[in-house]
């Protein structure tokens, strides 16, 4: 029973990591980018939602509505200056330029704001609460609506580029942007476009880990973007149901790990990431279609 | 090279094709006395310096490895730090069984080369970015391996219980000498290196990838092989920097924080040149002596600098140099001298040089 409830765990907790990683996986599926700063912009949104918070009251699960959009808007800024000027010289550019973000990020935060840990709604009722199954097994809810949303991204995500006209541009621009710029699509603006659904759905993964757990200004690059590639990796590199999948097995594996030893969570995750490297380095999903 | 051999053949009493522009043996003499009055260093200054010089030392040896790496192979990689940690646990393991620690330094650097090995079967099947992340992950990974081994001090580390019995000061020279050589015998290879035939294949790796496949060159053994020496260099700094710590500690000597400065340090001073990161390494030393009081503002300036520079300065300060002087401390490039000019107006072949944008 003690395994079952360590599955079930680890499946939920598999939607924030697949949150943490769609981002990743859809920058690298249209721009080629890796973005190494990926996970620090998330413990940024996990800032913005606490500066938000504080000024306008917003409830902490509505922070969303404005936090998305700020991040968003930031990602097509990022995107159309810093990163595009870097994809302009080489793709080596865009690694050293991210990388660069990286570091000033989180220097940036432990010298501006400061090295604690926060958390988002510690007393809200939903977020805390949890139901039971049996005697063993208690599930959050909160865990459950961090899987729930998880999934509703990823489904909006694929209806939006299999069927929406900007979900088509960036698909053209994925493919072949010198053609798709014959045909007089602005890769440029799609590009930005893409960065901005990225670092949108980023920040909303930043504001779950708030509330699941907590954010430092090194969470960023401690757990959350390592996290993000080894569900990237474990799924499928440019699958975006395949980071689902990663975000899943990698959930399940850290529960197991820590049940066997309490800190060994961490380590089983990256040892099930090394395996699938080692037996099957183009992931459990093969490459899909959607991106 | 074929285009070396052809143009000399075709017109070989016209031009000539030298190493360098200028005379190599005043540089060779020139690093020769420099390394001696680096060497005689610690009789002449105090031990407050001759620490900061051993930190340059670290950074700088460290420097040029990552510089082989993402300036000439292509590899950027964000896990180097997994082979500063290593070499540093090598010496602590070594001198917890009562090794000493200079007898462990160059067993920490064979041992990090060797480890290179099975790690670089692991990432080799990733490209760009995710090479990237992988190294992370895997730097990541040995770090909490190391931190569940209890005789090695778990994760709140050790330090060395059987240094020499000196006196600090004299602790602190033999540890600005064990920093000096390992420095030294990097920037020697990497030299050496790059001079060889082995370099001509890197050097053409830097500026083409796909070209320099289609014209023979061994781009996976190549690269494979600059990881193997990158691991074992920075093997050799971490074991360096194990002796120079107070305490062993995963967190400190698995820091990512490591692959930031040398990668920085890479950018700022010139990637995909020799000179680059000493150059680097003197800015990242002053920036951070300077500004050290005000606890991380060095590594946001030097993280903004960095970026500025790979943006709008891909060949860095040194680039800067080259430009304007045509000099090269390290030459690994050929010149061709133009007889019509009589050596007045010589121009590069383009072997060892690379101008503006290139993707």
């Amino acid at each position: 029973m003690v395994w079952v409830n360590d599955v079930i765990q680890g499946i939920l907790t598999g939607g924030l990591y697949a949150l943490f990683a769609c981002g990743l996986s859809l920058m690298f599926g249209v721009m080629k980018v890796v973005n190494l700063a990926h996970g620090d912009l998330a413990v940024v949104g996990g800032y913005v939602a606490l500066g938000v918070i504080a000024i306008t009251h917003v409830p902490v699960l509505w922070s969303f509505i404005i936090v998305v959009p700020i991040m968003a808007l930031l990602g097509y800024l990022v995107q159309r200056t810093l990163i595009q000027a870097a994809l302009d010289r080489s793709i080596l550019t865009t690694l050293l330029v991210t990388f660069g973000l990286s570091v000033v990020i989180e220097n940036g935060l432990l010298q501006f704001v400061n090295a604690d840990s926060h958390s988002l709604g510690v007393n809200n009722a939903i977020i805390t609460a949890s139901f039971s199954i049996g005697s063993q097994i208690s599930i959050a809810y909160l865990l459950l609506l961090i899987l729930v949303v998880a999934v509703a991204v990823l489904l909006g995500l694929q209806f939006f580029l299999s069927k929406s006209k900007y979900g088509r541009l960036i698909r053209a621009v994925a493919d072949d942007k010198e053609a798709a710029q014959l045909s007089g699509v602005d890769y440029r603006h799609v590009f930005g476009i893409a960065a901005a659904i990225a670092f949108g759905s980023v920040a909303l993964a930043g504001i779950a880990q708030g509330m699941y757990s907590q954010f430092a200004p090194t969470t960023g690059t401690d757990t959350i973007l390592l996290f993000a590639f080894a569900a990237v990796v474990i799924g499928g590199l440019g699958s975006l149901w395949g980071t689902l999948v990663g975000g899943v097995v990698l959930g399940v594996a850290q529960e197991i790990g820590s049940q066997i030893n309490s800190s060994d969570g961490f380590l089983a995750g990256y040892i099930i990431f090394l395996i699938v490297l080692l037996v099957r380095p183009q992931g459990l999903v093969a490459r899909g279609a959607t991106s | 090279m074929s285009l070396v051999a052809e143009t000399t053949a075709r017109s070989a009493e016209n031009y000539r094709v030298t190493r360098s522009r200028r005379n190599v043996a005043w540089t060779g003499l020139f690093a020769l006395a420099a390394v001696v009055v680096l060497y005689e260093f610690p009789y002449i200054v105090g031990p407050g310096t001759t620490t900061i010089i051993t930190q340059a030392f670290i950074i700088l040896t460290m420097a040029s490895m990552w510089n082989l790496l993402a300036g000439y192979a292509g590899l950027v990689s964000v896990g180097q730090q997994v082979f500063v940690g290593l070499g540093a646990y090598i010496v602590l393991a070594l001198n917890i069984h009562n090794i000493s620690v200079f007898t462990a330094l160059p067993v920490a650097v064979i041992g990090c080369g060797v480890a290179a090995l099975p790690l670089w079967y692991l990432v080799s099947r990733l490209r760009s970015g995710y090479f990237a992340i992988a190294t992370w992950v895997l730097a990541s990974t040995v770090m909490l391996v190391i931190e569940k081994i209890g005789w090695l001090g778990s994760g709140t580390g050790l330090s060395l219980p059987h240094t020499p019995n000196v006196s600090a000061a004299v602790f602190t020279a033999y540890n600005y000498w064990c920093g000096l050589a390992v420095t030294v015998l990097a920037m020697l290879s990497v030299y050496l290196l790059l001079r060889s035939r082995l370099g001509l294949a890197l050097t053409a790796i830097r500026d083409d990838e796909v070209a320099a496949r289609s014209s023979g060159a061994r781009v996976g053994l190549v690269r494979m092989l600059v990881f193997v020496i990158a691991g074992a260099g920075c093997g050799g700094a971490g074991a360096v920097l194990a002796i120079s710590l107070p305490i062993v500690q995963p967190s400190a000597v698995f820091d990512v924080q490591w692959t930031a400065v040398m990668a920085f340090a890479v950018i700022i001073g010139g990637l995909g040149t020799i000179e680059g990161p000493i150059l680097g390494t003197v800015v990242y030393m002053v920036l951070q002596q300077e500004l050290q009081s005000y606890n991380v503002w060095y590594l946001i300036i030097l993280g903004l600098v960095a970026i500025g520079v790979a943006i709008f300065a891909r060949r860095g300060l040194w680039g800067l140099v080259d430009d304007h002087l045509h000099l090269r401390l390290f030459p690994v490039g050929y010149w061709l001298w133009d007889p019509a000019s009589s050596g007045r107006r010589s121009r590069g072949l383009g072997l060892g040089r690379r101008r503006g944008r290139h993707s």
